[in-house]
């Protein structure tokens, strides 16, 4: 269901065509980077940590380097030392550990081999002399008081230090007077959350296939959010010209944010280079989980003052994100999801703490997802305890634009009234809870962002288009991008073939992140699109001999007055004759971002006598801006629910005490199964972006941000207990049932 | 490693014998997993699924015959052996997915000899017993005699389950299995619960119960048994106290491990729990004969 405030209907903008690559998806026939094979290609293995936190005394690869099969081992001596003020001196040192592990599954050496199982017996060969050192997990060790460093070259980002810390980043943002507030305040809440390590659980394990010819060059295959943020990392951790290297992108299959940064390409490329053949990685499920993703594991504080009324009048929160090994983490962005809400007194903190476990990565919506737990959980509380319709308190208290957002700029045109409203009148919110079921309200919101996009479109002779971009397709933006170029240009959708070209035929591209694609790339289609038709008005008017300002373009034709109307197809085949080929490229670095705000509803059961969840109904409703494709934007809605509703329910990283994750496997990582959810209604609920030219948002990462809080709205309004703790598995319930 | 597929008992024991270390195999629904992530690979793989005898499933003169190789799905179903045991036929249909039930024996169920595995309770509490094809001959044993521990068997080197037997369900018998796994499928039960029971003019006359997942294999609880033989049952509602009495054997019962799969605390509770499910849908299925 969609409900559109106010925006022209299109002719392309807003329907559902096939997606172009939807033939070679369903018939098997898209090649992901594990798909490729090249002749004479060796497969490589990696050697990983066993320790949580050790210093590397020596290793010795001689035994491996004669095993059968061997043709190239590299270690961490194999890449050049980036200074540690280097940007990429994090990714660098998790891509090959240099001196010290700094987790278990920290990889520290790689055999290329002519089999896989040739590589992996090498890899058993390689002798490793370890100094144990102590093992960070939790928060609290990080924090404590002359604690070991996780990481002797991290230091503080946003504050002053004086030397390295186990302190990733540290922020303070306040307004107004909040102790005064709470002292005048009718009610005050406080509660304490927290929440587990979770993977972003695609699909598809990381691969690559790189190729380093004798002149030095590499050519990359690879499965990510964005080549060109492969090649400048693997560039960098290389000591690389960018100019060396290629990069061709493969299909992907699901990212989530865990693919906005590289861990293979770099050692794949050295495995080539040493051993002057084609080089193909590709990690296990358990190297997925031990190695790569995860998202942060939080702790926080909320305090919120209410009065009798409803008005949430101050708030005091503390977030403390367990970040990992190393420090490239934008916590403060995602506690900024304080945002949602008026709050004339604010005082925010929020805190990155490292500890001996990997490196986390962006999960949509990048630590939004764990404030948003917490303060939508407070503030349920608060509507149950004046016992005020959830939605109602929401809407007395929702930003509109103008509203300032917790650093103070204010909200440009929003649409969170209108996802309330939409929840309100929906049949699922007005529909009677079913009996012996409970209902949960939860919200949340992301910026989205702009950053730089290219594109190019050429039209062929006979008035086809091919539209070719650098943003590698993660959600169906092929798609958006041929129906934004069909409303342009006035030709058919399907007679437009969308392309994601490899880095030496398309202009830079930033990584597909931030919901940005189908905003700043579509708009890079749009500007180019627009430039095109400039251009076509001109040959119109060369063909039909009148001026320029005597042609417009209406739906795919150059019209004139006293002349037939001339398609398009009739100006391209004409293109020769009247100053070539035509195509234009367009680039830009996108601003107006819009923010997209989402209310979610579900509907559940709690056995109580084993603390199972059955999830019955969910709703998940969401300002799109304009839904390009309505399914894709459905889609997006629907999977960042599901993903939500697996970090509310199961999802947990389990480590023993030496740092060793004990579940690294999706039979013990529990992402839900399909049986375990109903079908996730969606309403996209449409307020156009003002600073896009079709209204786009962008979509995929909000619908992440509520679930956890929804769901835990619910099984408290179910048990009368209120669970802070993630994940809410049949254990903890059962035990918060028995404390209770 | 060698893949071979004798067609004959006899054959494939001379393959054991031959060939020491060697494995059986049906499914390969644990094997072929277990195999890739790092378990060393056997000399010789002999696959028993093209031996007749262990692919067939028979009924006659009261009595059921299993293949031990038979794939799950060929029992879950026949519409008459799921009508007799329903809790065993339940417990079958729990294995993994479509797929796996296509493949999974209950030979390799329980040969394969994880706390968890689903089918065993249920074949434990039914009394079923297990023909072993030894070097020279074959032995019959019951279920409950195979499994030793985590990945250990009774099984001698060469040995293998031919088939499995179990006689019909004697009058106002039935069974349920019932397991906990956090998600509503592809999981490793944390608890398995299976009961087996004869209702007799509104009195529990016979019952087994019997479970999985709590202990280092599955166990047989006669006291949980005798909590509900005698017991008396009012509009189909087994008797509170009994109830009560089951619940709190089953749960003593568990010797758990805490693992990332559950914790001992709430294993106990919840085989509390569920045995008093599943006595109440036994009792149900005895009184309504389904
Ligand atoms: C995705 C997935 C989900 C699963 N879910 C479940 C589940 O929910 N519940 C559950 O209980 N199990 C589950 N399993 C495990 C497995 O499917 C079952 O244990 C199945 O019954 C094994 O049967 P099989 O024929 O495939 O065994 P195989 O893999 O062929 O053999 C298993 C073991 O038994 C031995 N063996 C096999 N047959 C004999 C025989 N006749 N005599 C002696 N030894 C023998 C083999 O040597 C091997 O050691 C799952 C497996 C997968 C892959």
């Amino acid at each position: 269901m969609t409900v559109t405030d106010d925006r022209p209907t299109y002719k392309w903008v807003g329907t559902r065509p096939i997606r172009h690559d939807g033939y070679e998806k369903v018939t098997g026939k898209a090649r992901f980077a594990a798909d490729l094979d090249l002749p004479g290609q060796l497969h490589a293995a990696y050697l990983r940590s066993p320790h949580g936190h050790a210093r590397i005394l020596s290793i010795d690869t001689a035994a491996a380097a004669g095993m059968p099969g061997v043709k190239a081992v590299v270690t961490g001596a194999d890449f050049p030392d980036l200074d540690p003020t280097d940007p990429n001196f994090d990714v660098s040192v998790n891509v090959m550990a240099r001196g010290t592990v700094l987790y278990n599954g920290h990889a520290l050496a790689a055999v290329a081999a002519s089999t896989r199982a040739e590589a992996a017996a090498a890899v058993a060969a390689i002798q490793v002399e370890y100094e144990l050192l102590p093992v960070i997990l939790t928060l609290e060790e990080s924090m404590a008081d002359g604690a070991p460093l996780v990481n002797e070259h991290n230091i503080t980002k946003f504050v002053e230090s004086d030397g390295p810390s186990n302190l990733a980043t540290s922020n303070v943002v306040e307004r107004g007077d909040v102790e005064a507030a709470f002292a005048a305040a009718d009610l005050v809440v406080e509660r304490e959350f927290d929440t587990a390590y979770v993977h972003q659980g695609y699909i598809e394990p990381h691969a690559c296939v790189v190729d380093v010819g004798p002149n030095g060059k590499a050519d990359i295959w690879a499965s990510s959010q964005g080549h060109f943020m492969v090649r400048a990392l693997t560039a960098s951790v290389l000591g690389w010209e960018t100019s060396r290297i290629k990069v061709t992108p493969a299909e992907i299959g699901g990212g989530f944010g865990g693919k906005t940064t590289i861990y293979l390409e770099p050692v794949a490329a050295r495995l080539s280079e040493k051993s002057g053949r084609p080089v193909k990685l590709v990690l296990t499920r358990e190297e997925v989980l031990r190695a790569t993703g995860p998202a942060p594991a939080s702790k926080s504080r909320i305090k919120i003052a209410a009065s009798n009324d409803g008005e949430l009048t101050a708030i005091d929160c503390w977030f403390g994100y367990v970040v990992g090994c190393t420090n490239d983490f934008a916590g403060l962005v995602g506690a900024m999801s304080v945002a949602s809400y008026k709050f004339p007194n604010l005082k925010l903190e929020a805190i990155g703490a490292l500890t001996n476990t990997p490196k986390s990565a962006a999960y949509r919506a990048p630590s939004a997802p764990q404030a948003a737990f917490a303060i939508e959980s407070v503030i349920d509380e608060i509507a149950q305890t004046l016992d005020m319709d959830p939605i109602d308190i929401r809407l007395r208290n929702a930003v509109v634009e103008g509203d300032p957002t917790a650093m103070g700029m204010p909200h440009p045109r929003i649409g969170f009234v209108e996802c309330l409203e939409a929840l309100r009148d929906s049949d699922h919110y007005r529909s009677p809870v079913p009996d012996g079921a409970a209902r949960g309200i939860g919200a949340g919101f992301w910026f989205n962002i702009g950053e730089q996009s290219s594109a190019t479109v050429n039209l062929n002779e006979d008035g086809t288009a091919t539209v070719i971009t650098g943003s590698p397709d993660i959600g169906g933006s092929r798609a958006s991008m041929a129906l934004m170029a069909a409303e342009e240009l006035g030709i058919d959708v399907y007679s437009i073939t969308p392309v994601v070209a490899d880095t030496e035929s398309v202009g830079f591209t930033d990584v597909t992140e931030g919901s940005r694609a189908t905003f700043s790339t579509g708009m890079a289609v749009v500007n180019a699109c627009r430039d095109l038709i400039e251009e076509l008005r001109a040959r119109a008017a060369t063909i039909l001999g009148v001026d320029l300002d005597a042609v417009t373009w209406v739906d795919g034709t150059a019209v004139t007055d006293g002349k037939d109307p001339l398609p398009l197809s009739a100006i391209t085949a004409k293109a020769k004759s009247t100053g070539g080929p035509l195509t234009v490229t367009a680039s830009l670095n996108a601003g107006g971002a819009g923010p997209s705000f989402a209310v979610h509803c579900c509907d559940l059961t709690v056995d109580e006598e084993t603390g199972q969840v059955t999830i019955l109904r969910y709703t998940a409703v969401q300002d799109a801006g304009t839904a390009i494709h309505p399914s894709y934007v459905e889609g997006q809605l629907q999977g960042g629910t599901v993903q939500g509703i697996g970090w509310a329910l199961n999802e947990e990283y389990i480590f023993d005490d030496a740092g060793s994750m004990e579940n690294a496997s999706f039979l013990d990582y529990r992402i839900p199964v399909a049986s375990d959810l109903p079908m996730i209604d969606t309403i996209v609920v449409e307020v156009p972006n003002p600073a896009h030219p079709y209204g786009v948002r962008g979509v995929g990462e909000t619908g992440i941000v509520p679930p956890m809080a929804t769901v835990a709205n619910a099984i408290t309004r179910a048990t009368s207990i209120r669970m802070t703790s993630l994940p809410m598995s049949p254990p903890k319930i059962l035990a918060a049932l028995d404390t209770d | 490693m060698r893949y071979t597929s004798p067609t004959t008992v006899d054959e494939a024991r001379s393959l054991l014998a031959e060939h020491p270390g060697s494995r059986v195999f049906a499914g390969a629904t644990d094997l072929v997993p277990q195999m890739r992530s790092g378990r060393p690979a056997p000399p010789v793989l002999v696959d028993l699924k093209k031996i007749a005898q262990l692919m067939s499933v028979t009924h006659e003169n009261g009595q059921w015959t299993i293949g031990a190789a038979t794939p799950t799905a060929n029992l879950t179903r026949n519409h008459d052996f799921t009508a007799m045991f329903p809790g065993l036929s339940e417990a079958m249909g729990l294995i993994g997915s479509d797929q796996i039930q296509n493949r999974s024996s209950l030979g390799g169920n329980l040969a394969n000899a994880s706390p968890a595995a689903d089918s065993v309770p249920a074949m434990i509490a039914n009394g079923v017993q297990a023909v072993i094809a030894t070097a020279d001959g074959t032995r019959t044993v019951p279920v409950a005699e195979i499994v030793t521990g985590p990945g250990r068997t009774s099984l001698a080197d060469g040995e293998f389950i031919v088939e499995f037997t179990l006689a019909d369900t004697p009058a106002d018998t039935s069974d349920a299995y019932l397991r906990m796994i956090p998600r509503t499928e592809m999981d490793i039960a944390i608890v398995g619960s299976a009961v087996r029971l004869t209702v007799s003019d509104n009195i529990i006359t016979d019952a087994t119960v019997v479970l999985g997942a709590v202990a280092p294999t599955a166990v047989t609880v006669p006291d949980a048994g005798a909590a509900l033989i005698g017991a008396a049952i009012n509009a189909g509602q087994i008797d509170d106290s009994a109830l009560n009495t089951l619940a709190d054997a089953a749960s003593a019962a568990c010797d758990p491990i805490d693992d990332k799969r559950g914790t001992v605390a709430y294993r106990r509770r919840v085989a509390g729990v569920l045995t008093r499910r599943a006595a109440a849908t036994a009792v149900e299925r005895a009184q309504n004969g389904a």
